[in-house]
C-alpha cells in the first residue's frame, strides 16, 4: 500500500490522469449496468444484505434486530426508515420512474395503492401472489393490493381504524366529562364534535380543539363515498359530499383548529404545551403521540368516533422489480406479516395488524395501555374496525394525487386565504392532472 | 494563442531543415505541426466529451421526450403526442405563477446583491488594517451549505417561533407571514441567496478593482475628484468587463433558483407554499416530473421552456450590456 501510494506521489500527473480515467470508466459503467439490473437475480448468502425502506413507525425494528442475531437466519436485513410518507413517496416515485434505486422491499401507503396497482405501474412490482396466503389478510385490504387481473403486488400490513385519542385533564379543566365512557357521547356526529369544540376553546382558549385543520379534513373524507372519483375512475371533485367536508373544515379552522401542518415542528409541540385537546387516532398515531409527549399525563383513547366510523392509513410491503433478490424479499415480506410479527410490531407501534389471526390473537390478550390510562387499546380498535363502512372511500388511480392538493387547499385555508379562492385553485389544479 | 504563435515556429523548424535528412525532418515537422494544431483541440476535449455525455444528450434527448406520453410509474414511454405538453404547461396557471416567482426573486436577489458586492469591494480595496481577514471572512457563507443556509434561515423566518417575528412581536409590531405571504416569501428566499452569494462577488469584483493602475487615481486626486467620484468616474468604468460576467452568472443562477425555496417550504409537499407562493420554474419543473399524468414528458416541455427563457434573458442581458459599452467608447 505504501509503495504505490509513494510512486504515486512522485508522479502525480500521472496519477491525476489515472484517476480520472478510472472515475471516467466507473462512471460509463455504472450508467451502463443499471439498465439490465433487473434481469440478475442474485442469490443472497449468510452475510449479503437484503434492504427494506418504511416509514414513520411499522415496528420492525427489534424484528430485523432479531432475525440478524439469529446465526441460523438464510441473509441479513438492513432497514431504512424514513420520517415522513411524503418524503418517501417522492423518493418512491423516482425511484420507480428511473428503474433504479429503490430498496429491495418498499413500503406503500395505502392511499397510492390504487395508483399502483393501474396498468403500466403494476408492471414495476413483483407479482408476490402466494395461494397459502389467501386468507391471511382482511379481504379489502389484500384486494386494495392486487391489480384488476389478480396480480399481488403487495402484502398488507396494517388497517387505520380510528378512533379519537383526548386530553382527560384539558377536559376536566374545560367542565367536560373526561372519563372514557362518558366523552363517548361528545363523539357521536360531527355536529355534536364541533359544538362541544366551541364550549371547550370558550372555557380553555389558550388551547385548541383539535390537532390541524388536515387530520380532521382527512378523517371527514374518510366517511365520503366517492370523495374525487367515481366509479368508473372519472375525476369528479365538484360534489356536494366533498365540498360539505371543505366548508366544516374552513368555517372551524380559525377557532377550533390549531392550523399548523401536521407533523411539522409546530404540530409536534402542542403534543406537549397544551396545543390542543383531541385528535383523530388510528392504531398508527398511538406510538406518535407517546414519542411526541413522553412526559404528559393525560391522553386517554375513546371508544368512538363521529359519524360512525373511519379508516386513515394502512400499508403495504412491496418488492419492486429492479430488486436483484426478489424470491428473499418476498419471503422477508411473507415473514413480516405473518401474524407473530405483526403481532410484535403491533406492541411496538400500536399498529392495528391487517393479518386476522394477530388481530384475535390481539384481541384475546385485551392488552391496556398505561400511557394512555390503561386504555384497552386492542379492544378499542377491533370495535372501531367493525365500525369502518366497507369500501369506502372509493380510492381511484388519482386518490393520493388529488388528496395531495385537497390537504393543500386546506392548509391555504389555515394560511389566511379565502376559502372560496382557494377551492378555485384546488379544482383547476385537479383539472390540470387529467 | 495558438494562432499567433504557430506562425514563427513554423519558420524556425524550417530553417534548421536544410542541413538534415529531409524524411526524418519532414515527420518531426509533420509531428510539430499537429502537435501545434491539434493538442489544443486535445486539451479542451476532456471538457466538451463529459459536457456531450452530461450536458447536451440528456438536454437533447429531454426535448425528444417533451413530445410523448408516459404514464406515471410506467417502465417505457408511451406514443408521439405533439406539442401537447408545451400547450398543458403554457396554459398552466401555476407555471405562470411560477414564472413571475422567479423573475421576483431574480430582482430580489441580483440586483441587490451587484449592487452591495461593489461596494463591499470598493471598501476592501482600501488599505485596511487585517485586509485578508476581511476578504476571507466574506467568502464565508460561500463555504455553508445551501441545506445548512437554509435551516438557519428556516429558524429564523419560521412564523411562529423564528427569530424575526419573535423580535418584532417582542417590540410590538405585528408579525411578518413569512411562508403566506407572497412578497415577504421572496425577501427571505432572497435573503438566503444574497447572505450566500455577495461575498462570491465581492471578491471576483475585488479582483478587478486591485488590477486598475494606481496611477489613475493619482491623477484623478491631482484633478480634486473626491473619492466618491474616483469610484463612479475612474473604477466603475475600469471593471466593466467584470461586472457583465458578474452581472451574467447571477442571471442565470438567479433563474435556477431551487435549494433555497424548496427547504424554505414548510409544507409536506414542498410545492413553494401552499399557494405556490415562492415556487420558482426549476421547482416546478421538479414537481411536474412527480404528478400523476404525462409526469416525465411535462416536465421535459417545462425544462425547455425554461431554457429558452434563460437564454432570451442573457441575449436581452448581452445586447444592452453592448449597447452600453459601444456608447461609452464612442
Amino acid at each position: 500500500m505504501s509503495k504505490i501510494s509513494k510512486s504515486w506521489r512522485r508522479t502525480p500527473r500521472t496519477a491525476l490522469a489515472a484517476c480520472a480515467v478510472a472515475s471516467l470508466v466507473a462512471g460509463l459503467t455504472a450508467c451502463g449496468g443499471g439498465g439490465d439490473g433487473d434481469d440478475e437475480q442474485a442469490k443472497l448468502g449468510k452475510d449479503d444484505t437484503l434492504t427494506i425502506t418504511t416509514f414513520s413507525e411499522f415496528g420492525y425494528g427489534d424484528l430485523i434486530e432479531e432475525w440478524n442475531a439469529d446465526p441460523e437466519r438464510p441473509f441479513k436485513v438492513k432497514q431504512t426508515v424514513v420520517a415522513e410518507w411524503d418524503t418517501w413517496k417522492q423518493s418512491l416515485t423516482t425511484g420507480l420512474q428511473s428503474g433504479e434505486g429503490l430498496t429491495d422491499i418498499v413500503a406503500i401507503e395505502g392511499d397510492m395503492m390504487p395508483a399502483l396497482v393501474a396498468e403500466g405501474a403494476s408492471e414495476q412490482f413483483v407479482d408476490l401472489t402466494d395461494k397459502e396466503l389467501d386468507s391471511r389478510w382482511m379481504e379489502s385490504k389484500y384486494l386494495e393490493g392486487q391489480t384488476a387481473d389478480g396480480k399481488q403486488i403487495g402484502y398488507p400490513t396494517d388497517a387505520g381504524p380510528e378512533a379519537f385519542c383526548y386530553r382527560a385533564d384539558l377536559f376536566e379543566k374545560a367542565g367536560l366529562p373526561s372519563d372514557r365512557e362518558s366523552v363517548k357521547a361528545l363523539f357521536k356526529d360531527w355536529d355534536t364534535y364541533f359544538a362541544t369544540g366551541e364550549k371547550f376553546v370558550a372555557k380553555v382558549p389558550e388551547t385548541k380543539w383539535y390537532d390541524s385543520s388536515g387530520s380532521i379534513a382527512q378523517a371527514m373524507l374518510n366517511q365520503v363515498e366517492f370523495p374525487f372519483q367515481t366509479k368508473d375512475q372519472k375525476i369528479d371533485v365538484d360534489n356536494p359530499e366533498l365540498r360539505a367536508v371543505y366548508d366544516s373544515v374552513a368555517k372551524y379552522a380559525p377557532t377550533l383548529s390549531t392550523q399548523v401542518e401536521q407533523w411539522k415542528e409546530d404540530w409536534q409541540a402542542g403534543f406537549t404545551n397544551n396545543g390542543f385537546a383531541t385528535m383523530p387516532c388510528p392504531g398508527w398515531m398511538f406510538a406518535n403521540i407517546k414519542d411526541s409527549a413522553p412526559d404528559v399525563k393525560g391522553w386517554d383513547i375513546v371508544d368512538a368516533f363521529p359519524g360512525g366510523g373511519g379508516n386513515w392509513g394502512g400499508s403495504y410491503l412491496a418488492v419492486p422489480t429492479q430488486s436483484q433478490h426478489q424470491e428473499e424479499a418476498k419471503e422477508f415480506a411473507n415473514y413480516l406479516t405473518n401474524a407473530e410479527s405483526q403481532v410484535a410490531a403491533s406492541k411496538v407501534a400500536g399498529n392495528f395488524p391487517a393479518n386476522l389471526e394477530a388481530q384475535s390473537v390481539l384481541a384475546e390478550e385485551n392488552a391496556t395501555d398505561p400511557y394512555f390510562n390503561n386504555a384497552p387499546t386492542s379492544q378499542i380498535l377491533a370495535n372501531r374496525a367493525e365500525a369502518v363502512p366497507a369500501g369506502v372511500p372509493f380510492k381511484g388511480d388519482k386518490y393520493s394525487d388529488i388528496l395531495g392538493l385537497f390537504q393543500q387547499a386546506i392548509r391555504r385555508v389555515d394560511e389566511g386565504t379565502d376559502p372560496e379562492k382557494s377551492w378555485a385553485t384546488f379544482t383547476e389544479g385537479v383539472e390540470g392532472m387529467s | 494563442m495558438p494562432t499567433t504563435t504557430s506562425a514563427p515556429v513554423e519558420n524556425a523548424t524550417t530553417a534548421t531543415s536544410t542541413g538534415a535528412s529531409p524524411r526524418r525532418q519532414t515527420w518531426r515537422d509533420r509531428l510539430s505541426r499537429w502537435d501545434l494544431k491539434l493538442s489544443p483541440y486535445l486539451y479542451v476535449a476532456p471538457f466538451f466529451l463529459v459536457f456531450i455525455l452530461i450536458g447536451l444528450y440528456p438536454m437533447l434527448y429531454t426535448g425528444y421526450l417533451s413530445f410523448f406520453s408516459w404514464p406515471a410509474y410506467g417502465a417505457d414511454r408511451g406514443p408521439w403526442v405533439g406539442w401537447e405538453n408545451y400547450a398543458h404547461v403554457l396554459g398552466d396557471s401555476v407555471f405562470r405563477k411560477a414564472f413571475w416567482n422567479t423573475i421576483g426573486m431574480f430582482l430580489l436577489s441580483s440586483v441587490p446583491q451587484i449592487i452591495v458586492a461593489t461596494i463591499l469591494a470598493a471598501l476592501l480595496d482600501t488599505q485596511l488594517k487585517g485586509r485578508t481577514w476581511w476578504r476571507m471572512s466574506i467568502l464565508l457563507p460561500f463555504v455553508v451549505a445551501p441545506a445548512a443556509s437554509a435551516l438557519i434561515f428556516g429558524a429564523i423566518f419560521a412564523d411562529k417561533t423564528g427569530l424575526l417575528n419573535q423580535t418584532l412581536a417582542g417590540i410590538g409590531l405585528p408579525t411578518v407571514p413569512w411562508h403566506a405571504d407572497r412578497f415577504a416569501s421572496w425577501s427571505a428566499i432572497a435573503t438566503m441567496v444574497n447572505w450566500r452569494w455577495t461575498g462570491y462577488n465581492a471578491l471576483i469584483v475585488l479582483a478587478a478593482m486591485q488590477a486598475i493602475p494606481r496611477d489613475l487615481y493619482e491623477a484623478a486626486e491631482i484633478d480634486g475628484a473626491s473619492k466618491v467620484k474616483q469610484f463612479f468616474h475612474v473604477t466603475l468604468p475600469s471593471i466593466r468587463p467584470t461586472m457583465i460576467f458578474v452581472i451574467v452568472t447571477s442571471t442565470i443562477g438567479g433563474l435556477q433558483i431551487f435549494t433555497e425555496p424548496r427547504l424554505f417550504d414548510t409544507n409536506l409537499r414542498h410545492q413553494g407554499g401552499s399557494d405556490f407562493q415562492y415556487q420558482t420554474l426549476t421547482m416546478y419543473v421538479f414537481n411536474t416530473a412527480q404528478t400523476s399524468t404525462n409526469p416525465y414528458p411535462r416536465a421535459a416541455a417545462a425544462a425547455w421552456i425554461l431554457f429558452l427563457i434563460i437564454v432570451g434573458i442573457a441575449l436581452v442581458n448581452f445586447l444592452v450590456t453592448r449597447a452600453v459599452q459601444r456608447r461609452s467608447l464612442r
